[in-house]
Parts: structure tokens; sequence; C-alpha cells
């Protein structure tokens, strides 16, 4: 049995691995590069644990095969903060208390950065429904979506003050 | 009395630090169940029935034993056959013999995804063949899943050793009715004779999911010294130990839990499914097992909890004293005995002071999973039916169903129909916030409703154990047994730090594995930050006696000259100004020359926990034409003691409610005529998503539990209670129906709204 | 255990070969948000996988001929960002962006839900009542097909052996022409489609409806273009005699089945619920288009 040898980009570094055709990414993340970071929930796109960026889009890694990811840059929970400096999203959930058990904040983080990337100011009603694939079973959502919009607001200003 | 201070004046609790965890889960670098692996490890998987309903006549393991990449194969009968016996262990009780053959299945399968075998392979693909191979011959019997048919006399039976208990004659037929249950206080008849008005209704809910998005997870190594190591996310690494021991004849010893984080538990996660198969296989491959659920196998086999059947009767006088109430309740248990029946009858009329009462309760076995525990097991399902009677109530009487309630409001002294005498409770207070809150007030737009309904839970205290450990440097290391599922890591780590006087940096707390802390019941019932965070209060304050006594020591003054204040040994007012303060770090450096390290430990078993009321203001608004209810603003009101965290504790509110709307609105299990799961997926149950809801105001009454240092009372729970009735009363508002059957979907509401028969 | 071939053409002529040479085994993988599901679970079994977002022009939209063309694994999400195509067909865009959540819009296609021929596919209704067509190639060469031809049953396509879609084409667009589509969904999100409904009609200089088509979705076995319905608002201004016609109408057309997602009786009433709801909007829509 032939594996599939893939080169690829993630959170800035390049990385390899081998994998079966029909291994998915989120299986290649977690098994072959140990990156835990991103979770399985449901293994079919329903839940949004395993979120991920690639090429600069949102995806479920559950819904993409590993081999898929050659060549292209592909960012994960691990690579949001920048060393021991954490991103305004991770500031502002565990500020707002945003998280209880954890185990899709991950996915919710990543998802969220998606949002501010392409949309610095959203509203409520936006963070929800953009955050509609993320199934969070503790919170009930409430501290998440504020966290979120608080980060964008800082976001926002820094971007300002950079551009001043 | 507070022996801690005044509100106001405390240092830590109260406050909103960061989580200890906190860092670890937004960076991803928490290590949940699946995210555990040792060198070797071998993938488990579990083989399972397609029938709701089965005899097992033989089951073939050779081809899959002889499976290149197969390194063990286990059955029913690899495992000890155990008689039956009574565990109070897990949350509710349980008997092991059910809990074994729930594991894996002896002589039937009692409900589709019942496991029967298990695999161990070196591969992902290795193991799905071999359970390919693995050949189960099955005499299908007929099923049975809904409640009232389960009961029915000509229902197929599910166990003929199950004799209902609490019938007098005992019967001699065995039934699909495991218990039946009642509770009376005074007179109902003369009640209901002395009512001028009454209101009886009966209400039907579908089983519904925990749906925690972590599935179960476990990683067993087991030694050639029989020495068994398990990591596993579950509510209780003492629970996972004492059932593994027993279910594989395994001295308690001899099994070592390690709890890792858990995503979710809500209850599900307070027994064990996977562990002593990953245990079994372990032993017998001689590597270690990983064994995870897929998500289709913690909806199809892992307990939901009951659907049921509620009959609800009150009665009162014009003015609206409640004379007489009556509760019927009928709980699916699934394929063993067990489901919350009992609780729910207790809960059921908690929150009134009533001098007539009658509540039966059955538990009713049927080929669905074994349910397991939900967030108030039982509670949710019986306050739908009263609370939604009590509205009828109102509206006959023409009262404010607030009014209403305070009315009958069970306050200090009540006497419940189970027996229990209220103390030290807030529900008139949780009564009167509601009524004085905005939202009460607020106007509502077209085709909208508001809806209020109160929730009560017991909470439990228990046995835990906690140990205190001052460092070299004057930092602590508080240490207990129970996961953490809701922020308790965080509210024990304040405690433990405003016994000390230092700030919660100082204090790392680590939840300990099985061999590193004494025995902990499980993380469950509302107890933690009560109970534990008892244990881990009175081991700091052990740990500050000790402290004022090296103080004593090292000052050369008589103790009773120090007091400890701000993390310091000061001396008291008589002896002021004779020596400097001594910190607990420049103490705990000469902890070695003062008589050793400085640490205390407390194993106890917590009394006095209080219990918690809710009331919750829903408004909806209906669309007529399609059914569809949206949730346009929620405010749930709780007595939660005290919040030693608040946002912790807000956050246990706005999670209770989301999974009570869903509970309201959209969850249930569907099955088909075979008894086969349709819904085994996030796709088709519904839980709620983010756009789905409003943000989620919540109201902290604080009536402190006098029993507890701090005044905590446990708070997790009660907010999953009033939220189905909250939103059938606003419906009933909005568009004059009332609903009576969960989940209120909107199929349902369009053919009630066109008044066509169910 | 027999491998599963991956095969990435980098032409459509190789895609073909690929998907020919496969003997029915072959799968095309677009955005994979449907066949992944699918592969997991062992519901589809193929022997090869043929990816066809490296071939140029798959993945895409440019304006061209006064309508558009969408490559056809082009992602939902790139079709929820396009302004143009937004602006001149706000309900196949609206169709679009309802698949699934932001994850999956990532990644799911037109092409792929088209094909996937699940009966509640929430883009169909909008392409087949904008008259898309799709260009497909084959072993025989290229050839171009109304989507409505292309599912035949749930799951089941006309595609013959060795075809693929690569481009979905949206005609030409007067002025006062609007589309809108509306499904039903027990939640606000993340639920396949209980009923949907799309419209897509022309307006004259006095308001009045001169081309209607309204298509329904999860009420057959595919998606139902429903001539009476678009019959009952031509020549008509939209009101409430028109409304009520164009319900009758969408009614009569449902054959839905009652499953876990919906009871034939909630489905149907609903169809012409969202009919008229779906027609409101497209009205309004075409009027502000002057």
């Amino acid at each position: 049995m032939s594996k599939h040898h893939v080169s690829t980009t993630i959170n800035g570094e390049p990385a390899e691995f081998l994998c079966e055709t029909q291994q998915t990414l989120l299986d290649a993340l977690r098994d072959d590069l140990h990156l835990t970071g991103s979770k399985e929930g449901c293994g079919s796109g329903d839940c949004g644990a395993c979120s991920v960026i690639v090429d600069g889009r949102l995806v479920c890694a559950c819904l993409m095969l590993a081999v898929e990811a050659e060549g292209r840059t592909i960012d994960t929970i691990e690579g949001l903060a920048q060393g021991d400096r954490l991103h305004p999203l991770q500031q502002h959930f565990l500020e707002g208390a945003a998280l209880q058990c954890g185990f899709c904040t991950p996915g919710l983080l990543v998802a969220a950065k998606a949002l501010l990337d392409r949309h610095p100011d959203p509203t409520e009603t936006q963070v929800r429904y953009w955050l509609a694939g993320n199934l969070c079973r503790c919170t009930g959502y409430d501290k998440v979506v504020r966290a979120v919009l608080a980060a964008a607001a800082e976001l926002r200003q820094e971007h300002e003050v950079e551009s001043a | 009395m507070m022996p801690h201070g005044k509100p106001n004046g405390l240092a830590v609790v109260g406050t909103r630090p960061i989580r200890p965890d906190g860092v670890e889960k937004v960076t991803g670098r928490a290590t949940f169940g699946a995210d555990f692996s040792l060198p070797g490890m071998l993938v488990g998987k579990v083989k399972r029935s397609p029938h709701a309903h089965a005899r097992i006549l033989a089951i073939h393991v050779e081809q899959a034993r002889a499976l290149p990449g197969v390194r063990a194969v286990i059955t029913a009968a690899d495992l000890p056959e155990i008689p039956s016996e009574e565990s109070f262990v897990g949350e509710g009780p349980i008997n092991f013999r059910d809990l074994s053959r729930n594991c894996l299945a002896r002589d039937k399968v009692l409900y589709e995804g019942h496991a029967v075998a298990a695999v161990a392979a070196t591969t992902d693909a290795v193991a799905d063949a071999a359970l390919e191979l693995i050949e189960v011959a099955y005499e299908p019997l007929p099923h049975v899943i809904d409640v009232e048919a389960a009961m029915a006399p000509e229902a197929p039976l599910l166990h003929d050793d199950l004799f209902t208990q609490g019938v007098e004659p005992a019967p001699t037929q065995p039934s699909n009715v495991a218990k039946r249950i009642q509770f009376t206080l005074g007179d109902v008849g003369a009640g209901f004779r002395a009512a001028e008005t009454i209101v009886e209704r009966r209400y039907t809910t579908q089983p519904v999911h925990q749906a925690y998005i972590e599935p179960h997870a476990c990683v067993a190594s087991v030694g050639a010294d029989g020495q068994c190591h398990l990591w596993c996310s579950s509510q209780g690494q003492f629970m996972v130990r004492a059932y593994c021991a027993k279910l594989l004849g395994m001295g308690i010893a001899n099994i070592r839990v390690t709890p890792a984080e858990i995503g979710g538990g809500f209850g599900g996660k307070t027994l064990v499914y996977l562990e002593p198969l990953a245990a079994a296989l372990a032993k017998r491959s001689g590597r270690p097992v990983k064994m995870v659920m897929t998500r289709e196998e913690v909806f199809r086999v892992t307990g939901p909890t009951s659907g049921g059947v509620v009959e609800v009767k009150l009665g009162a006088t014009r003015d609206g004293k409640i004379m007489a109430a009556q509760a019927v309740l009928k709980y699916q248990a699934g394929a063993f005995a067990g489901s919350p029946v009992q609780p729910g009858c207790m809960a059921a009329f908690a929150m009134y002071d009533l001098p007539n009462v009658s509540i039966t309760g059955y538990d009713v076995v049927c080929n669905r999973p074994k349910v397991a525990a939900y967030r108030a097991p039982g509670a949710p399902i019986a306050s739908f039916a009263v609370e939604s009677c009590m509205d009828e109530l109102a509206r006959a009487l023409a009262l404010d169903p607030l009014a209403l309630r305070g009315k009958n409001a069970a306050r200090d002294g009540t006497r419940t129909a189970y027996g229990q005498v209220h103390r030290d409770i807030g529900y008139v207070d949780t009564l009167a916030a509601a009524k004085k809150h905005a939202h009460y007030a607020a106007p509502l737009g077209p085709r909208q409703g508001r809806g209020v309904a109160s929730g009560f839970w017991f909470n439990v205290g228990g046995e835990s154990s906690a140990e205190v450990h001052i460092n070299e440097d004057g930092s602590a290391v508080v240490v207990s047994g129970n996961p953490d599922i809701g922020g308790s890591r965080a509210s024990l780590a304040m405690m433990a730090a405003e016994v000390l006087g230092i700030p919660m940096e100082r204090v790392r707390p680590i939840v300990g594995d099985t061999s590193s802390i004494g025995y902990s019941f499980l993380t469950g019932g509302s107890r933690v930050t009560f109970a534990t965070g008892m244990a881990v209060v009175q081991a700091a304050e052990e740990v500050v006696a000790e402290l004022k006594r090296r103080a004593a020591m090292i000052l050369d003054v008589s103790p009773d000259a120090i007091e400890w204040k701000e993390g310091a040994a000061v001396p008291t007012d008589a002896y002021l100004g004779k020596f400097e303060p001594l910190s607990l770090a420049a103490l705990a450096l000469k902890a070695g020359r003062t008589g050793g390290p400085i640490s205390a430990k407390a194993s106890i078993n917590a009394q006095g926990a209080g219990p918690g009321f809710g009331t919750h203001l829903c408004d909806v608004e209906v669309d007529p034409e399609t059914g569809k209810v949206r949730i346009v603003r929620y405010t749930a009101v709780q007595d939660v003691g005290r919040a030693i965290h608040p946002s912790y504790v807000e956050g246990q509110l706005q999670g209770g409610v989301a999974q009570g709307i869903g509970w309201a609105l959209n969850e249930e299990y569907v099955y088909d005529r075979q008894g086969r799961l349709e819904n085994p997926g996030f796709l088709d149950y519904r839980v709620p998503v983010a756009s789905d809801l409003p943000m989620i105001d919540t109201v902290l009454v604080e009536v402190p539990n006098p029993r507890h240092p701090f005044g905590v009372r446990g708070v997790g729970e009660v907010p999953i209670v009033p939220p189905m009735a909250a939103i059938a009363n606003a419906i009933y508002d909005a568009i004059g129906v009332r609903m009576t059957d969960l989940p209120m979907s909107p199929p349902k509401i369009l053919a009630a709204l066109s008044g066509a028969t169910k | 255990m027999a491998t599963l071939v991956y095969a990435a053409p980098r032409t459509v002529d190789e895609a073909v070969q690929q998907l020919s040479r496969a003997n029915g085994g072959a799968r095309v993988l677009s955005g994979g948000t449907d066949l992944l599901v699918q592969l997991q679970s062992g519901r589809v079994k193929p022997g090869v996988i043929v990816d066809v977002k490296r071939i140029p022009g798959l993945i895409g939209i440019r304006a061209e001929g006064g309508g558009f063309v969408i490559g056809a694994a082009t992602p939902c999400a790139l079709i929820g960002e396009h302004a143009d195509l937004k602006t001149v067909w706000p309900g196949v865009v609206e169709a679009a962006c309802l698949i699934g959540s932001t994850q999956v819009q990532g990644r799911a296609s037109l092409a792929g839900n088209l094909c996937n021929a699940s009966p509640a596919a929430d883009s169909v209704p909008a392409l087949i009542a904008a008259r898309a067509t799709c260009t497909i190639a084959g072993p025989t060469g290229t050839r171009e097909a109304p989507v409505e031809a292309i599912t035949t049953g749930p799951g089941q396509t006309s595609l013959a052996r060795g075809e693929l879609i690569v481009a979905f084409r949206l005609p030409a667009r007067s002025v006062r022409a609007a589309d809108a589509y509306l499904r039903f969904i027990p939640r606000t999100e993340m639920d396949i489609a209980v009923v949907g409904a799309a419209v897509n009609l022309v307006l004259d200089a006095r308001g009045l409806c001169t081309d209607a088509r309204v298509v329904l979705g999860a009420v057959a076995p595919t998606a139902i273009l429903v001539p009476e319905a678009g019959a009952a608002l031509v020549g008509r201004q939209l009101d409430e005699d028109t409304l009520r016609d164009l319900d009758a109408a969408a009614r009569r057309a449902c054959r839905p089945i009652s499953d876990k997602r919906g009871t034939v009786e909630f489905r149907t009433q609903v169809a012409g619920v969202l009919a008229r709801r779906a027609a409101g909007l497209a009205f309004q829509r075409a009027r502000e288009r002057q």
C-alpha cells in the first residue's frame, strides 16, 4: 500500500507527512503531525471542532482529504498565539470566561479569527451566523459572542493606531 | 455566620480571575481523552448490535482473531459474570450486573448499538476489518420503546427476572416496570374537594442526549504485573476505577486512573462504556489500547435521558392557594432499570409549600440505551409538566404567574413531599428579582409572548478529598480529585487563596489521579465547589493554623499573639507593635527548620448542601404560518448561594438555559419501526447553534448557604429545569396554544394552530 | 484491502479519461463536503477519487456574454463574495450561501450540491428558476444541459460515465428582473432544508409580472419547476388573490415524503408559505432594480 507524500505549510512552517487517500486532514494533523489542538467532535462537518484555515478559507479539517493539503497553507489553533503572546481573541476568551470545558474552543477561535480577518466590524448577528457551524454545549454562546466582539473592537483600535 | 468575612470584605472570592486551565485551552494544548497517546498503542473498536432486541445465539470471533494485525478480541465471555449488586459510586444507583452487561451484552442485546464484542488492532482499518469478520447469530425479538407501551401487559419483556419493586403484594410475573415510587403528604382527595379550580393535563417528552461535543475516549495500559493505568475523560476517576475493578474482577489498588480534561459531560460521563473494554483488551494484547467513540456511537449507545409521560393535577382556591397537587410520572429507563424518576418525583413540587401532595413514579425499561444522568436528572421533565400546569392554573385564576408561585412558595421550614425540610433557601428571592427585572415589564411585539417558570435542584455534598501544600517560595498547590467540568478548579484555587491570604496567581490547582489524592465522589450533583471546596477550605485552614504555630515558634511568642491576615502572621490587637508581620513566603523559607514541609489534607463527607432555585423569564416570537419559534429574550434568575467566580456561575446558568431551549424546541431521539435511531448525528439531532439564541441575561441572587464556609450552594443543574415550561408558557402567551408534547417543533405548533388533532 | 486511488488531473481531458477508465468506480472530488461524509460512513466505496480543483477554470467566476460563468468547483464562499453576481442574481447567491456552515461554505460547490442529488439541495431550485445551464465535459465532447436535466432522483444524475460538470452558466438579465430563494429549517442554520422555494421573475414598467419561474425543493424526489405557480404570477400584481393562487399551485405540486425532517402535511403547507414569501421578495427586488 503506497502512501501519498504531502508537502504543505502549517502555521507558517513547512511540514510534510505520509497519508493514505481516505485519511482526512484532521487525521493527519492530529495523528501524524501531533497537532491535537483541532478536535474531532463528529467527523462529518456538523460541529466545527476541527476548524482550520486553508489558503485563507475557514474549513472543517474532517471534510478535507489530507492529500489535498499538498502545496497549501494551513493555519490551526496552534498558530494563533505568537510564542507566548496570545491573540486578542484568545485573551478576550480568557477574560470574558468564554470557555468552560474548552473542547470547542480551538474551533471557535479559528472560526472567529477567520471572521475578523474578513469582517473587522461584525454585528452580533453576523458573529452568530458566522459561528453557527461551531457547536458549543457548555456556554450558550453568550460570552463567546461578547468576547469576539470585544476582540474585534480591540483589533480595530490597534489597526487604527498602526495606520495613524 | 461566614467565618470568612462579609461579601465585600473578600479579596479573591467574588472576583473574576482568568481560569488556571484557560491558557492551555485557548492554545489547543489541553489534553483531552483522545489527545493522549502511548508508544505502541493499538486501536480498539466495538462490534454492536443491529437489532433493538434479540437473543444472542452465538458469537464467532475466530476469523477476526486470526486477521493479521489483530491483537485481541473479547466478548462478555471473557469478562467475569457479575452478580446483581447495587452500587452508589456513580450519580444515582447502578447495578453492577447491569453495568457489566451494558458494556458487553450477555445472552441478549437490548438496544440497537448494544456492544457484543471488542477488538484491538494495529490500525483503524484492521480494526474495522476485524469487526466485519466477527459473526453474530441473533434471534430477533419484538421490541418496545414507548414508555406506556412498555408498561402494557402484552409488551415484549426485556428481563425475565425484573419484578416491580414498590408494589404490594410483590408481583409474581416479571414486567418492564422496575419500580413504583410513591410520595404522599396529607390527603389529596380532601385537598381537591376543597379546591375551587382544578387543572389537569398530560405531558409527554422524548429522550434527549447530553450532546457533549467530546466523544468518549480513553487509553488503557496494563503491565505484565497486572497494574492497569487508564487515561480517560470522565466525570470521576474514582468512579472509573471502581467500575473497572468490579467489571474486570481486579483489585482497586491495581488500577490507576488519570483524568484527562473533559469536553463536556453533563452527567453523561458518570459511568463507563469503553474503559473496561480498553483495559481488558490491553491486558490480553499486552499493549496500550486507545478507544474513541464516533459521534454516531455516542448518540446510538450512550445514555440519553428518559422520555416520559407526566400527568399533573392541581387544585387551588379562588385566591390562588394550592390545596392539592398530584403527579404521575412514567420515565423510560432504557435497557436496564434506573431512570431518574425518583428525583423527578421529588423535584416536581419542591418549590412549593403544599398541604396535600401525591406523586407516583414508574421506572420502566425499554429497548433503547440505558439512561445516563443529564443535568438535574428527572427534574426538567417533571417541571415541564408542573410549571406548564401552574401557568394554566394562573390563567384560570386570572393571577399573575409570579404571584401564584409567590403565594405558594417554599420558604424556610417548608416540608417537601419527600420529607426534606427546606432551610435557608432563596426561592422567593428569585421570584422577587424576576418580578422587578426590566424584562418582566418590557413591551412585547406582534406574535410575541412571555412565559415564566421556576426550577429546583437538590444539590449534593458527599465525599471529597483535598490537599494544600506550601511550596518553598510561599506559593501553594491545591490537589483535589474532581474533574473540572464547569470551572471548579478556578473556584477551588480562589477559596484556597482567600483563606491563605495570597493572590490567586500564587495558587496552582491540580486534579490528581486516583493514586495521588484521597477518594472523591465524582463530579456531578453540582457538588464540587460546595463539597470539594469545603475540603479545600478545611485543608487551607489547617495550613494557616500550622503557619501561625511556626510563626509563634520563630518569633518566640505565645500562639495567641498571632492572627493570620492578608497572607501573613500579624500581631493581634493586644500585641500590636510587639513584632513585625511574617509573610507566608518568609515562613515557607523557614519550613525545614521549623518542623518540615507545611501542608494539610482533608477528607470529608460534606454535609449541608443547599438546594438551588431558579425563576426564568422567556419571550418568544412565533411564526404562525410555519410554527417556527424564535427565542427573543431570556433572563435566568437563580439563587446561587455565593458566587465564588461570578463569570463561571453565569456560564452555568447560560449553558443550562441553552440546553433547556434545545430540549424545548428541537432535540429528540427519532426511532424507526425497527427500533433503530434515525438521527445519531449533529445534523439531525438539533442542538442550538449560535444564531438560534439571543444573549442570555443572568441575575445571581445570593442567599448564602450557612453550612459552607463561603456560603456556596451548587449552581450547575438548576438552570436546565425551567426553560421548557418557560418556553411553552411563552408560546401560549403568543398564540393561545398549549403545547404539552416536547419538543415543540414547528410541525407540532403548526398543527396545533390549525386546530388539527395530534 | 484495495487501495483507494487519488488523482488530481490538471486538464479537463485528463479528468474525463480518469473517470471513464475507472469503470463507474470513480467519484469526482469537488468541495468534498458530501463525498467525505459518505466515504467515512461507507455509503460510497469508490476505487478512484478524481480531485478536479487543480484544473484551471474549475474554480472562479467571470462575466461572459451578458451573463456569468461559475466554475463547477467554485466554493460557495466565493460566490457569496462576488458583488456583481449578488446584485444580478441575489436568489442564486443566497441559495448557494445557505449550504451548511461557514466552514462548509469554504469548500462546497454548486456542482457537488447538484450531483449529490439530494432532493433538499439548496442551490438547485434557484439555479433551475434562473434557467441556469451546465457545461458538461465527457468522452464524446462537451455539451450544455439545463440544470433541471441533471438530477433524476435522490442520489442519481443523468451524467454518463466519464462525464463531469465543468461550469454553470447564468443567462443575461433584463432590468426589473430578480430572484429569491427561501428555505424552511427548524433552527436558524445547519439544517437540511425541509422545504425550499425559488422564484425568478421579470416585471414590466407597470410592475406587472411578465415572466415567472417557481421551483420547489425538498417536496419531491428532485427539485420541481411548478409551471402552474409561475403562471399564477404572470400578468399580475402581487396582491392577495395572486398570492393565494400561487400558494395553492405550489401546494398542489408537492409530492413530499414524511421523514425525520418533516411530514407530508407540514412540507406541503410550508411550500405554499415559502412560495408566497419568495415571490414577495423577488417582486420587491425586481422593483428596486430599475
